[in-house]
């Protein structure tokens, strides 16, 4: 694999994304490991890019940071007074987590390992497609309108849910 | 059925080097004009790139000059609106009022509160800058003015413009002060909330776009000013005052200043920050500021295209400035013309009313388009008429609302 300047911004991606994400879980104050997870968010949005996928890497950085993310800095900021926390481990729950981050990662590896043409997915010479338009179909017409429409009501369900709950209910 | 997100809308925007246009400017050319032992040395990608950066920096030394420009307009246009004549010392009729306060910026003290948290209190201006600044890649200017067209153009600049709302929380919360936390958790809740209408009203574009590309966009309005998007269909008429409403709340202008309600919480999120910082946010508002209303040209008012096809009269680059210098004039005059709305208020703006009403957009933008299956006289004839009846009809229902007298209160 020659060394071009692709492969460079790549690297970097990769390493930012791999740098914050290790961030995430070592950092002790809680709104930092937030705004790590963000950086980790903007990397794969990045290697999405890479990947030629470039709706995904937009509704990436919609959905997750603009979104899911300021949500969970809310509720950060809103509840905890102390940021600085000790989290307690028991040596089950160290197994039970091991023993499932092992899983994954061998499942990873099983992944990359029988991918085959792994270093060519954006050098094979093929005209970048734009993916919007088959996201669209895929969605709306062909294999995943059950799914969507079922994600949808779960949400619609989650929503109403959160509107119930967080209404005071007034006795008059 | 019509066919949305067609095909031949999109532009083959390859992301192989050998398409790129910085990467034909290099080989096309910068190359053949090179001395002959430089040339067989240079490398295409380093050529590109470099080409890329310097593009890039045209851009950020370019667009600070904006601000420079719009925060004496504004001072101007408020003065105007005050009976007062504004800025009037330094330069002829105070025109260079701004620099000289971006000196006084440049050269105060940079000071950090000690409580804080330093880190992401440098961080934060730095985020909200750079975000606005991604924005103006995808806006196309002129015909050939345009940074890079993006087969997704809209979304990205949505995408990148919700990442200012993270700077935005950063800078309250590492200030450690309740008045840039109060200010920031507003300022997230309004943006946040207002992002939904404004996609909405996206959706409508293109809908009838059939494409996400900016310039896709402006080209499907360039039949002159009927066929801009905004008097195309009556919902899109209503799509582009909705737009333009939530636009302002996005860059937390008055009557949605909330987040820096000066007589509430100083100045809400950057009530701590002092010297170059708060310029870098000050420029990063105006900055926004140009460039929701550039975006609002672009999807609504024919972008560069002009009133009559084939003649420039507004058309082209400067037509482009003209139109959006309007839209920014729209919006310092309703900054100095409007009170401040309630928090209560503004939610219920935007959920009461935009969101179902975008809703309602949408649903009449798709029947429409099933009707008419394309643009001609009869299409956009209808709309307008439709448009001016309901137009007529507003101003009738409103001016007898206004004309009733209050009831008189019992002394």
């Amino acid at each position: 694999m020659d060394f071009t300047l692709k492969t460079f911004i790549f690297y970097g991606f990769a390493l930012l994304t791999i740098a914050s994400a290790l961030a995430v879980v070592t950092v002790r104050n809680i709104v930092h490991a937030a705004f790590a997870l963000m950086v980790t968010l903007f990397g794969v949005a990045g290697l999405y890019v890479f990947l030629q996928a470039d709706f995904l890497a937009a509704t990436q950085v919609i959905v997750y940071v603009g979104g899911i993310l300021v949500l969970i800095l809310f509720g950060v900021m809103m509840t905890s007074g102390r940021l600085e926390m000790r989290i307690h481990i028991e040596r089950g729950q160290l197994l039970l987590g091991g023993g499932i981050s092992l899983a994954l990662l061998m499942l990873l590896l099983t992944v990359i390992a029988n991918t085959p043409k792994w270093e060519n997915l954006t050098d094979d010479g093929t005209a970048f497609a734009p993916t919007t338009k088959r996201i669209g179909e895929l969605i709306l017409k062909e294999h995943f309108l059950l799914p969507f429409e079922v994600a949808s009501v779960l949400l619609l369900v989650a929503l109403i849910g959160a509107a119930l709950i967080s209404r005071k209910e007034v006795r008059e | 059925m019509p066919e949305i997100f067609s095909e031949g809308f999109f532009p083959n925007i390859n992301l192989q080097d050998e398409t790129n246009w910085a990467t034909d400017f290099v080989r096309d050319v910068i190359i053949p004009r090179l001395p002959e032992a430089v040339a067989g040395h240079f490398s295409l990608e380093l050529g590109t790139v470099l080409v890329m950066l310097v593009c890039a920096g045209i851009f950020v030394a370019v667009v600070p000059l904006l601000p420079l420009f719009l925060v004496l307009a504004e001072r101007k246009v408020a003065a105007r609106f005050q009976n007062r004549t504004g800025p009037m010392r330094v330069g002829p009729w105070g025109t260079l009022q701004t620099l000289a306060d971006g000196i006084k910026l440049i050269f105060k003290e940079d000071y950090i509160p000690p409580q804080g948290d330093k880190l992401l209190f440098l961080l934060a201006p730095y985020i909200i800058f750079a975000c606005s600044f991604a924005v103006f890649a995808a806006i196309p200017f002129g015909q050939n003015i345009l940074v890079s067209d993006f087969n997704i153009g809209i979304f990205y600049i949505m995408a990148i413009s919700s990442v200012i709302v993270m700077g935005v929380i950063m800078a309250g919360w590492s200030s450690n002060s309740k008045w840039s936390l109060l200010g920031s958790l507003r300022s997230a809740a309004q943006i946040v909330s207002y992002e939904i209408p404004l996609g909405l009203s996206i959706l409508t574009v293109v809908m009838l776009v059939e494409s996400l590309g900016m310039r896709d966009i402006v080209n499907s309005q360039s039949g002159g000013i009927f066929t801009w998007l905004i008097f195309r269909t009556p919902f899109t008429f209503i799509a582009f005052f909705i737009f333009f409403i939530s636009s302002i709340a996005e860059v937390n202008r008055t009557p949605f200043d909330l987040p820096e309600a000066e007589s509430e919480i100083v100045a809400g999120f950057h009530t701590e920050y002092s010297g170059m910082r708060f310029a870098l946010f000050f420029i990063a508002e105006y900055a926004n500021m140009f460039a929701v209303s550039a975006i609002a040209v672009t999807l609504f008012l024919g972008g560069y295209e002009g009133v009559l096809p084939g003649y420039d009269f507004l058309g082209g680059f400067p037509g482009f400035v003209i139109k959006t210098l309007g839209l920014v004039f729209l919006m310092m005059w309703l900054r100095w013309t409007l009170p401040r709305l309630r928090v209560d208020q503004l939610m219920n703006l935007c959920w009461k009313y935009f969101i179902p009403i975008s809703f309602f957009n949408i649903l009449g933008t798709g029947i429409w388009g099933l009707i008419f299956k394309k643009d001609d006289v009869w299409s956009i004839g209808i709309s307008c008429v439709i448009i001016y009846v309901g137009l007529i009809s507003a101003y009738a229902v409103a001016g007898r609302n206004l004309a009733r007298k209050p009831e008189p209160q019992p002394s």
